[in-house]
């Protein structure tokens, strides 16, 4: 692995939920002692269910919330004392919903040159270049320069989101699900578009998503995260041929197959998702887990180093009674 | 996964028509808001060139001809809407008066408007204790009955032009704020807000360039209605004897000074009541045709 671009040292973000009119605050983690290394070009997958703090952890890292506690490093040096602009040319979002993140009153031309006016790159003919290069990077054709976003497709509504992204040349792109609002024909063409733009400026994205096939597709490494913590972190290939905790097993089975004769996977979860706000003692994951014991209820499980990765698993620790090194689910 | 390419993003047609395109053809399929349109414009012109199209001058008196009957009473040409109880040309009056009128729905919408706007904003934009501060002015301001607190002010401070438009600027807000803070708390969830954001733009910015262009057809409309209610109020307190002092020519006043003669000269309340009623209800057309033809594409 090359020297990092982005690292996470212990990142934390506990927002205060007030329940009811006189209820007193309570603390809700969402993210939790959450540490990543990413690689220059390096295509990192975030997976995980709805809630367990994904978008969060992408808000952190945008600098649109400050984490309660941790440090977030790009290229070595901490964003939180930066300044907002200079972070905004190193890490750049694009979004989930591209019928919600093109402000419908602006012009193609106008989203797309946003960045380099609010950062005052250039005068108005190098940006109107610099615009018309990006659209061409993209796909785009320039005759949608003057063009609103109501008058295109999901697919191009999200050609026009990457290239705002990229007409800075940011180091960093963190996609949020950047293709779960698409068709799935479109799906794969902004996927295809996205590598070769990786490839093309030697690009790092943070991929979040919860489609396993896109993750799998795109990344080079997998990050599991489960109620604001990172459950395992492994290579692509290593995750998905031998996942090592009992959650990234029950989501890579979760998978619907295409042949409707299997019906809906088992998961063997079974319980519902908990409240964040009261997570369970022990290993949060533990009321879901089938390989749950009664050490799980009493312990919270280390972080311990598998192979080329990391799992927070007590069936992987040495220090437990529970240790089964040759456990793959 | 293999990529299907079915279709090429670059021959795939972008289509339909632009965003004014749209809105020019809702406008002119919207009767209403032709109609409130059509009228306010008609007004306006009125008020402006109102030294060229009066007849009269709409303060000399003429005691020999009280109480001149309209045209269509039987009256002349001299006098087409007739005369007041002080002899003085009531269509002149009239065309006067639309300046008052005009002037104070204007002005009290922009004064209310701006302090509206500016809490309601704040207050959708940046949540938490801004937001509890403007909820809690917003429900004082609604607890205070307006024409109670327009009547106590203008007595102690006296009746003019000036304060009217003054006291219904500082208390027709209300409205403002609680539309324009839904409207931002709706718009502020947007991708595109976030977006902006992450790209480092300021929070002026943001609010100024990113929120109010999709927030500002709800602004519209309320604009028009509380026009309409200043307007409104401006008449009944000049009727009341406390907004617009005599001999200045006010709708409201006309209708107060004719009042006493209302069993036998009706016109003299029903020409400036016809007038205002004409004149409000064409602005609250134009609010709900512009609050029609500026909706979502899903509505219409």
């Amino acid at each position: 692995m090359t020297a990092p671009v982005l690292e996470l040292k212990n990142v934390a973000k506990t927002y205060r939920v007030k329940q009811g009119l006189f209820g007193k605050p309570k603390p809700l983690t969402a993210v939790n002692d959450v540490s990543l290394t990413l690689g220059r070009g390096e295509v990192l997958g975030l997976v995980g269910e709805s809630g367990c703090g994904k978008s969060t952890l992408a808000k952190i890292l945008l600098g649109l919330e400050a984490p309660t506690s941790g440090q977030v490093l790009v290229d070595g040096e901490e964003i939180a004392g930066q300044d907002r602009l200079a972070l905004a040319r190193r890490i750049q979002p694009i979004f989930q919903d591209p019928y919600s993140s093109l402000n419908p009153r602006k012009t193609i031309a106008d989203i797309v040159s946003l960045p380099l006016r609010v950062h005052g790159i250039g005068d108005s003919a190098s940006r109107a270049k610099s615009v018309r290069e990006t659209l061409d990077l993209v796909g785009l054709p320039a005759r949608v320069l003057n063009t609103y976003p109501s008058q295109m497709s999901g697919g191009q509504r999200q050609r026009v989101a990457i290239a705002r992204a990229l007409i800075m040349r940011p180091e960093i792109v963190i996609c949020d699900e950047p293709t779960s609002a698409l068709d799935v024909s479109v799906q794969s063409q902004i996927l295809n578009l996205l590598n070769e733009l990786r490839e093309e400026f030697g690009l790092t994205y943070l991929f979040i998503s919860h489609d396993l096939a896109v993750v799998e597709h795109l990344a080079t490494r997998v990050a599991v995260m489960y109620l604001g913590r990172i459950v395992e972190e492994a290579p692509v290939a290593a995750l998905f041929d031998a996942p090592r905790h009992p959650y990234a097993r029950a989501l890579l089975n979760s998978v619907l197959t295409p042949d409707p004769a299997q019906g809906v996977p088992d998961t063997q979860l079974g319980a519902a998702y908990p409240n964040p706000i009261a997570p369970p003692p022990g290993c949060h994951f533990h009321p879901r887990c089938p390989f749950a014991q009664d050490h799980c209820k009493a312990a919270a499980p280390r972080s311990v180093p598998v192979g080329q990765g990391h799992v927070k698993c007590h069936l992987h620790d040495p220090d437990t009674p529970m240790y089964r090194p040759d456990f793959t689910v | 996964m293999a990529a299907p390419q079915t279709t090429d993003p670059l021959l795939e047609e972008i289509s339909g028509p632009t965003p004014r395109q749209i809105l020019r053809k809702r406008v002119r399929g919207h009767t209403g808001l032709l109609f409130g349109l059509g009228v306010v414009l008609l007004l306006v012109i009125v008020a402006i060139l109102a030294p060229v199209l009066a007849p009269h001058d709409p303060y000399v008196q003429d005691l020999t001809k009280r109480m001149v009957k309209p045209v269509f009473m039987g009256g002349t040409w001299e006098h087409p809407l007739g005369t007041d109880h002080l002899g003085r040309d009531y269509l002149s009056r009239l065309i006067y008066g639309a300046r008052v009128s005009l002037l104070i729905g204007a002005v009290a919408a922009l004064i209310s408007g701006i302090i509206g706007t500016a809490m309601g904003v704040a207050a959708g934009y940046f949540g938490g204790k801004v937001d509890a501060v403007v909820t809690f002015l917003i429900n004082v301001r609604l607890a205070m009955p307006v024409v109670l607190v327009a009547l106590a002010v203008v007595a102690i401070l006296g009746g003019s032009l000036e304060v009217v438009i003054g006291v219904l600027g500082l208390l027709l807000w209300d409205r403002f704020a609680v539309v324009m803070r839904a409207s931002t708390l709706q718009v502020r969830r947007r991708e595109y807000v976030a977006a902006a954001q992450a790209i480092g733009a300021s929070t002026p910015r943001v609010i100024l360039s990113e929120i109010m262009p999709n927030i500002v057809n709800n602004l519209i409309v309320i604009v028009t209605l509380e026009m309409a209610h200043a307007i409104l109020l401006e008449a009944a307190l000049s009727f009341l004897g406390l907004g617009v002092q005599p001999p200045t020519p006010s709708w409201g006043l006309m209708v107060s000074e004719g009042k006493n003669m209302m069993l036998f000269e009706p016109w003299l309340v029903l020409i400036p009541g016809v007038v205002l009623f004409i004149l409000v209800l064409a602005i609250n057309l134009m609010g709900d045709g512009l609050r029609d033809v500026t909706a979502p594409e899903n509505r219409s």
